[in-house]
């Protein structure tokens, strides 16, 4: 019990703070904030894949109403070549520099001009004309191109003789999988609004970490980090699309300072297609070695990804291979294939979502093989230690994941033989996958004072894009300093409360908790004076502890029932239900939220999503909703996503973040499911209904009838 | 910008005459095509006549037993007239199995019939499109194409037509009525789309600036034992991959009527005259649906990427079929 007679908040289901406001329409997101002087600036992109710019014939445009300007390679400023991304150099940040094009989508001028329609009508009439030169989109992991990935996440693993124990091996699973290039599709198109003021520049952006775009964009502009402010107060989505520095911020502060006024920028849902980031196409194969009674002896995965030769990128697949089961023999690799594509960026469970897929397809089809249930397969082979490095877990709750999973699912009453389970036309079949999911904390700093009248105001430059981070913020907060949630006063999204972590790698949150509650310990012993305000401020940086003893990871099984039509191809998801093992749970009612949005977004991997492009121009067909799919409300049967009872001892509070780890495992349970029903393995995502139908279908069914 | 004028009439005269006086005039209704290619710049109207306030939004009882559809009534008030559930079930069911309840209720039966294709090539004024611009080529041919036509295509174009609503109609043998100002005029739906030929920017056989008034769907017996099937690459709110409309009538153990049109696979709705014929007059036996599917498709040519869709045109005419034919059975033993 605190001083304001009330219990904790952390652990109690508490609907967003925001969700009247959102409700109502009265948050307001960038696009909606006025500015006095506002001109806007209409984003123009490259219709081919790869050549150089001839010319761009702006007479046209430049004589049409409202019209202030066009930038492009020619008058735009010139920007730092060499600015970096949380994954190493991008030369795709630089825009409107030069005249080559490496991607089609690439943005190549921004046309300004009064109003929003004043600038797109001029847009269009922009002549463009391109010397094309051959591209190449043909992704492969045999690609002459292929090379070793980035090891910024740390070396890939190689422990044990991996040929002799496969060798030794009662079955060999030898299978390659592949997922498609997929767009993030987050609700709110990229908008900025930037001004310059007195050497400093000013904007309000749709993104993830205001604090980190911020320093970018003060490299790429070359000022000094103190004089970017950037603001993301309320953010409809990213996905992960937001986490990098955008092209409507960079393209709104060149205009706002070229023509000295406010200027914004706003995608259209098209050019976020285009323009801004996309989850690579992977291409993994794994070989797994088992004996006859289901022991893994062998686990070799060998992910390739797609990836532009403008900015490096980690699509980090083999996460799995090295931590979900024991195996004397384990071996990752990852390599990467520059190709003519829009530079990749992080998107819902990166790494984690397409390398589950494969791994635990695989790992399904050794159970397969050998005709075990394919749960016992998984609970035989749990490691004590992490299987590579040896050193212990600091929590793993995987096991109570999957039992308590199963009980709820009814797991117990499968017959594990394919395609046995029939409802009139319709083949059902279930399956399972597991997920092991990196967590950790980012360096984060929090501000608090204790106010006069008793309030407090908490200050961390978090990110709430949706996920509920601002009231589990608040709970976190309350309880830190023991007083209610009326009492504090939190803000949140501006770069220049001080570093955090932005709403990316699912640590948004559990970091700037972190922060909020080492900053609260602060204030407590400062308290003890009674003059108001008072101040603490904590920065978590040394406090982290980068080399701790124990591997840190979130769990999840996922449990999936699937209908499928075999005549039709069409295939329909029943039941989806998540276990989760996610630490200390702040809000129930929102983690719970996240899991099943995630567990949607999972399922809409599985069976609907992927980026189409020509094969004669390499260029997005599907840059619209109506052609890239994602799952409809009807798609989207029961989903349950729970927690079973767990403790993250490394963080002071028992927290993990939870933000991507019910992405990653759907589209391997459906795969499954799919063939438990079919008695088909579909090792290529989508699982789409041209890829299903089954031609002698029809004849099929016992429901076929005859009323002669 | 681009500036359009904007009108609302009243009378059907006056739009006509106005569309007829101003150059790049075009009739709008429920918008829900027209607006969005205006935005993608695929269409770009000087003049937008508003036809939603003209004497065109009942359904009414034809003289022969048949219903007059008006061309201003939403889908969202066919799909739910009790006349039309019961004696054109199909239509009922494939109105509701397109678009979304916002879009169905703003969308009319003249401009369902009127829609563009979804073809993205068509939809981007950056590719070649023949549709779009005669003689700039079609992308799609060679290009991303997994859901385009089987039947029927030419090397000008390969798209789909889009409607759901179109495929009952046609199976149903629909006549569509419309005015200009020379007088009315009427044509069977199944001449209404012109065959893709070299000038797939030519759509439609109504003259220029007529205005479709109404939908005439003829008594037919047999409409009342149809349904519609469709299958789409998700449970709902996406255009079909392919589409069955049917319709059957088995009397003392014999096909008398049996209708069935296609979606998703052509130009236009695609009237399965061949399945028909295959299935008239004998039983409708689990092998001669077999047959008669087998017929139908035996003329399509897939494309690169669409083969499975021949696949699926087959089983859908057989599913469709053999559920009519169990719920006939069922009515005559029961």
């Amino acid at each position: 019990m605190n001083p304001d007679g009330i219990t904790a908040a952390v652990g109690e289901s508490r609907p967003r703070v925001e969700g009247r406001l959102k409700v109502t329409g009265s948050a307001h997101y960038v696009a909606d904030l006025p500015m006095p002087n506002l001109a806007h600036g209409w984003m123009v992109t490259a219709t081919v894949s790869h050549g150089r710019i001839r010319d761009i014939d702006a007479t046209d445009a430049l004589a049409m109403p409202g019209v202030l300007g066009v930038l492009d390679h020619r008058n735009a400023r010139r920007l730092n070549p060499d600015v970096a991304h949380h994954f190493g150099p991008d030369r795709s940040l630089p825009m409107l520099q030069h005249e080559v094009i490496e991607y089609a989508g690439r943005p190549i001028a921004l046309v300004v001009a009064e109003t929003p329609e004043q600038a797109r009508a001029a847009a269009a009439a922009l002549r463009v004309t391109y010397d094309a030169e051959p591209h190449d989109i043909e992704f492969s992991m045999n690609h002459p191109a292929v090379r070793p990935a980035s090891t910024l996440f740390g070396p890939e693993a190689d422990t044990g003789d991996l040929e002799a124990e496969l060798a030794a091996s009662a079955v060999v699973v030898d299978e390659v999988y592949h997922t498609p290039e997929e767009s993030h599709s987050a609700l709110e198109p990229h908008v900025a609004t930037a001004w310059w003021e007195d050497g400093h520049l000013h904007a309000l952006d749709s993104n993830q970490g205001p604090f980190g775009i911020s320093q970018v964009m003060a490299s790429l502009f070359l000022i000094d980090p103190e004089r970017v402010h950037i603001r993301a107060e309320h953010v409809g989505g990213g996905f992960g699309a937001k986490t990098v520095c955008g092209a409507q911020i960079i393209l709104a502060a060149m205009a706002a300072e070229h023509f000295q006024r406010p200027v914004r920028v706003a995608l259209t849902r098209r050019q976020v297609f285009l323009a801004t980031g996309s989850r690579p196409p992977t291409e993994q194969r794994v070989r797994i070695g088992a004996d006859a009674d289901g022991r893994l002896r062998a686990v070799h995965h060998h992910a390739a990804f797609a990836l532009s030769p403008l900015a490096e990128y980690i699509e980090w697949c083999t996460e799995q291979a090295r931590t979900l089961y024991a195996a004397p023999a384990i071996r990752t690799e990852l390599s990467a294939v520059p190709l003519n594509l829009l530079p990749p960026c992080s998107m819902r469970g990166p790494g984690a979502a397409p390398g589950s897929f494969a791994f635990e397809s695989a790992v399904d089809e050794v159970a397969e093989r050998l005709q075990i249930d394919p749960l016992q397969l998984r609970l035989l082979n749990q490691p004590v230690v992490s299987p590579v490095s040896g050193r212990p877990f600091s929590t793993r709750r995987l096991v109570q994941c999957f039992q308590e999973g199963a009980r709820r699912f009814g797991w117990a009453q499968r017959d594990h033989r394919p395609r046995v389970r029939r409802e009139g036309n319709l083949l059902v079949g279930t399956g399972v996958a597991a997920v092991a999911f990196i967590a950790g904390v980012f360096p984060s700093a929090a501000t608090i004072t204790a106010e006069a009248d008793g309030t407090f105001s908490v200050r961390v430059g978090a990110t709430d894009i949706g996920t509920g981070a601002r009231t589990a913020l608040i709970a976190v907060a309350a309880d830190a300093l023991g007083v209610g949630t009326e009492r504090i006063h939190l803000h949140i999204g501006d770069s220049d409360i001080g570093p955090a972590a932005g709403a990316g790698g699912s640590r948004g949150t559990t970091s700037c908790a972190f922060a909020i509650i080492e900053t609260a310990k602060a204030l407590r012993e400062k308290l003890v004076d009674p003059a108001r305000p008072v101040t603490a401020s904590v920065d978590t940086t040394p406090l982290i502890n980068w080399q701790p003893d124990e591997e840190r990871y979130t769990y999840s099984a996922v449990f999936a029932e699937v209908t499928v039509d075999p005549a039709t191809g069409e295939v329909r998801v029943r039941r989806l239900l998540g276990m989760f093992a996610v630490g200390r749970v702040i809000n129930p009612l929102l983690a719970r939220s996240q899991l099943i949005g995630g567990m949607i977004g999972g399922l809409s991997m599985a069976l609907h999503e992927e980026s189409v492009r020509d094969p004669i121009t390499g260029r997005l067909v599907t840059a619209d909703f109506a052609g890239y799919h994602i799952s409809a409300h009807a798609d989207v049967p029961n989903v349950e996503a729970d927690f079973v009872v767990d403790y993250e001892p490394q963080d002071p509070s028992g927290f993990n973040g939870l933000g991507e780890i019910g992405n990653a495992g759907t589209a391997a349970a459906i795969a499954n499911a799919v063939w438990h029903a079919t008695g088909t393995r579909h090792r290529t995502l989508p699982i789409s209904l041209g890829r299903v139908i089954e031609p002698a279908a029809a004849h099929d069914h016992p429901g076929a009838v005859s009323v002669a | 910008m681009r500036a359009f004028a904007y009108q609302r009439t009243t009378q059907i005269r006056d739009a006509l005459n106005l569309v007829a006086q101003h150059d790049g005039a075009r009739f709008l209704a429920g918008g829900t095509n027209i607006v969005d290619l205006m935005k993608a710049g695929v269409e770009s109207p000087a003049r937008l006549v508003d036809i939603r306030s003209l004497a065109l939004g009942e359904i009414a009882e034809a003289p022969d037993g048949g219903l007059v559809l008006g061309a201003t009534v939403t889908n969202s008030s066919v799909a739910a007239d009790a006349q039309v559930r019961l004696r054109y079930p199909a239509l009922s069911q494939a109105i509701l199995a397109g678009a979304s309840g916002q879009l169905r209720n703003m969308a009319t039966v003249g401009g369902n019939l009127l829609q563009r294709t979804r073809c993205a090539y068509f939809s981007d004024p950056s590719e070649a499109c023949n549709k779009r611009v005669p003689g700039s080529g079609c992308s799609a041919i060679n290009g991303a194409h997994h859901n385009h036509a089987i039947l029927d295509w030419t090397s000008h174009c390969v798209a789909t037509h889009p409607s759901d609503m179109a495929v009952p109609l046609t199976a149903f043998d629909a006549v569509v009525r419309y005015e200009t100002l020379h007088g009315p005029g009427e044509i069977p739906l199944a001449e209404f789309y012109l065959p893709v030929g070299d000038r797939p920017d030519r759509e439609t056989a109504l003259p220029d600036g007529a205005l479709i008034t109404a939908v005439v769907l003829p008594a037919a017996a047999v409409a009342g034992r149809s349904r519609y099937r469709k299958v789409r690459e998700r449970a709902s709110y996406a255009f079909a991959t392919v589409s069955v409309a049917a319709a059957l009538d088995v009397q003392h153990g014999l096909v008398r009527d049996v209708r069935i049109a296609l979606g998703g696979v052509a130009s236009r709705p695609w009237r399965a005259r061949l399945a028909e014929s295959a299935l008239c007059g004998g039983p409708a036996t689990a092998e001669r649906i077999s047959v008669a599917a087998e017929v139908e498709i035996a003329a399509a040519k897939p494309l690169r990427d669409n083969a499975y869709k021949v696949t699926l045109a087959r089983n859908l005419i057989e599913a469709v079929l053999t559920e009519l034919a169990a719920d006939s059975g069922e009515e005559r033993n029961g």
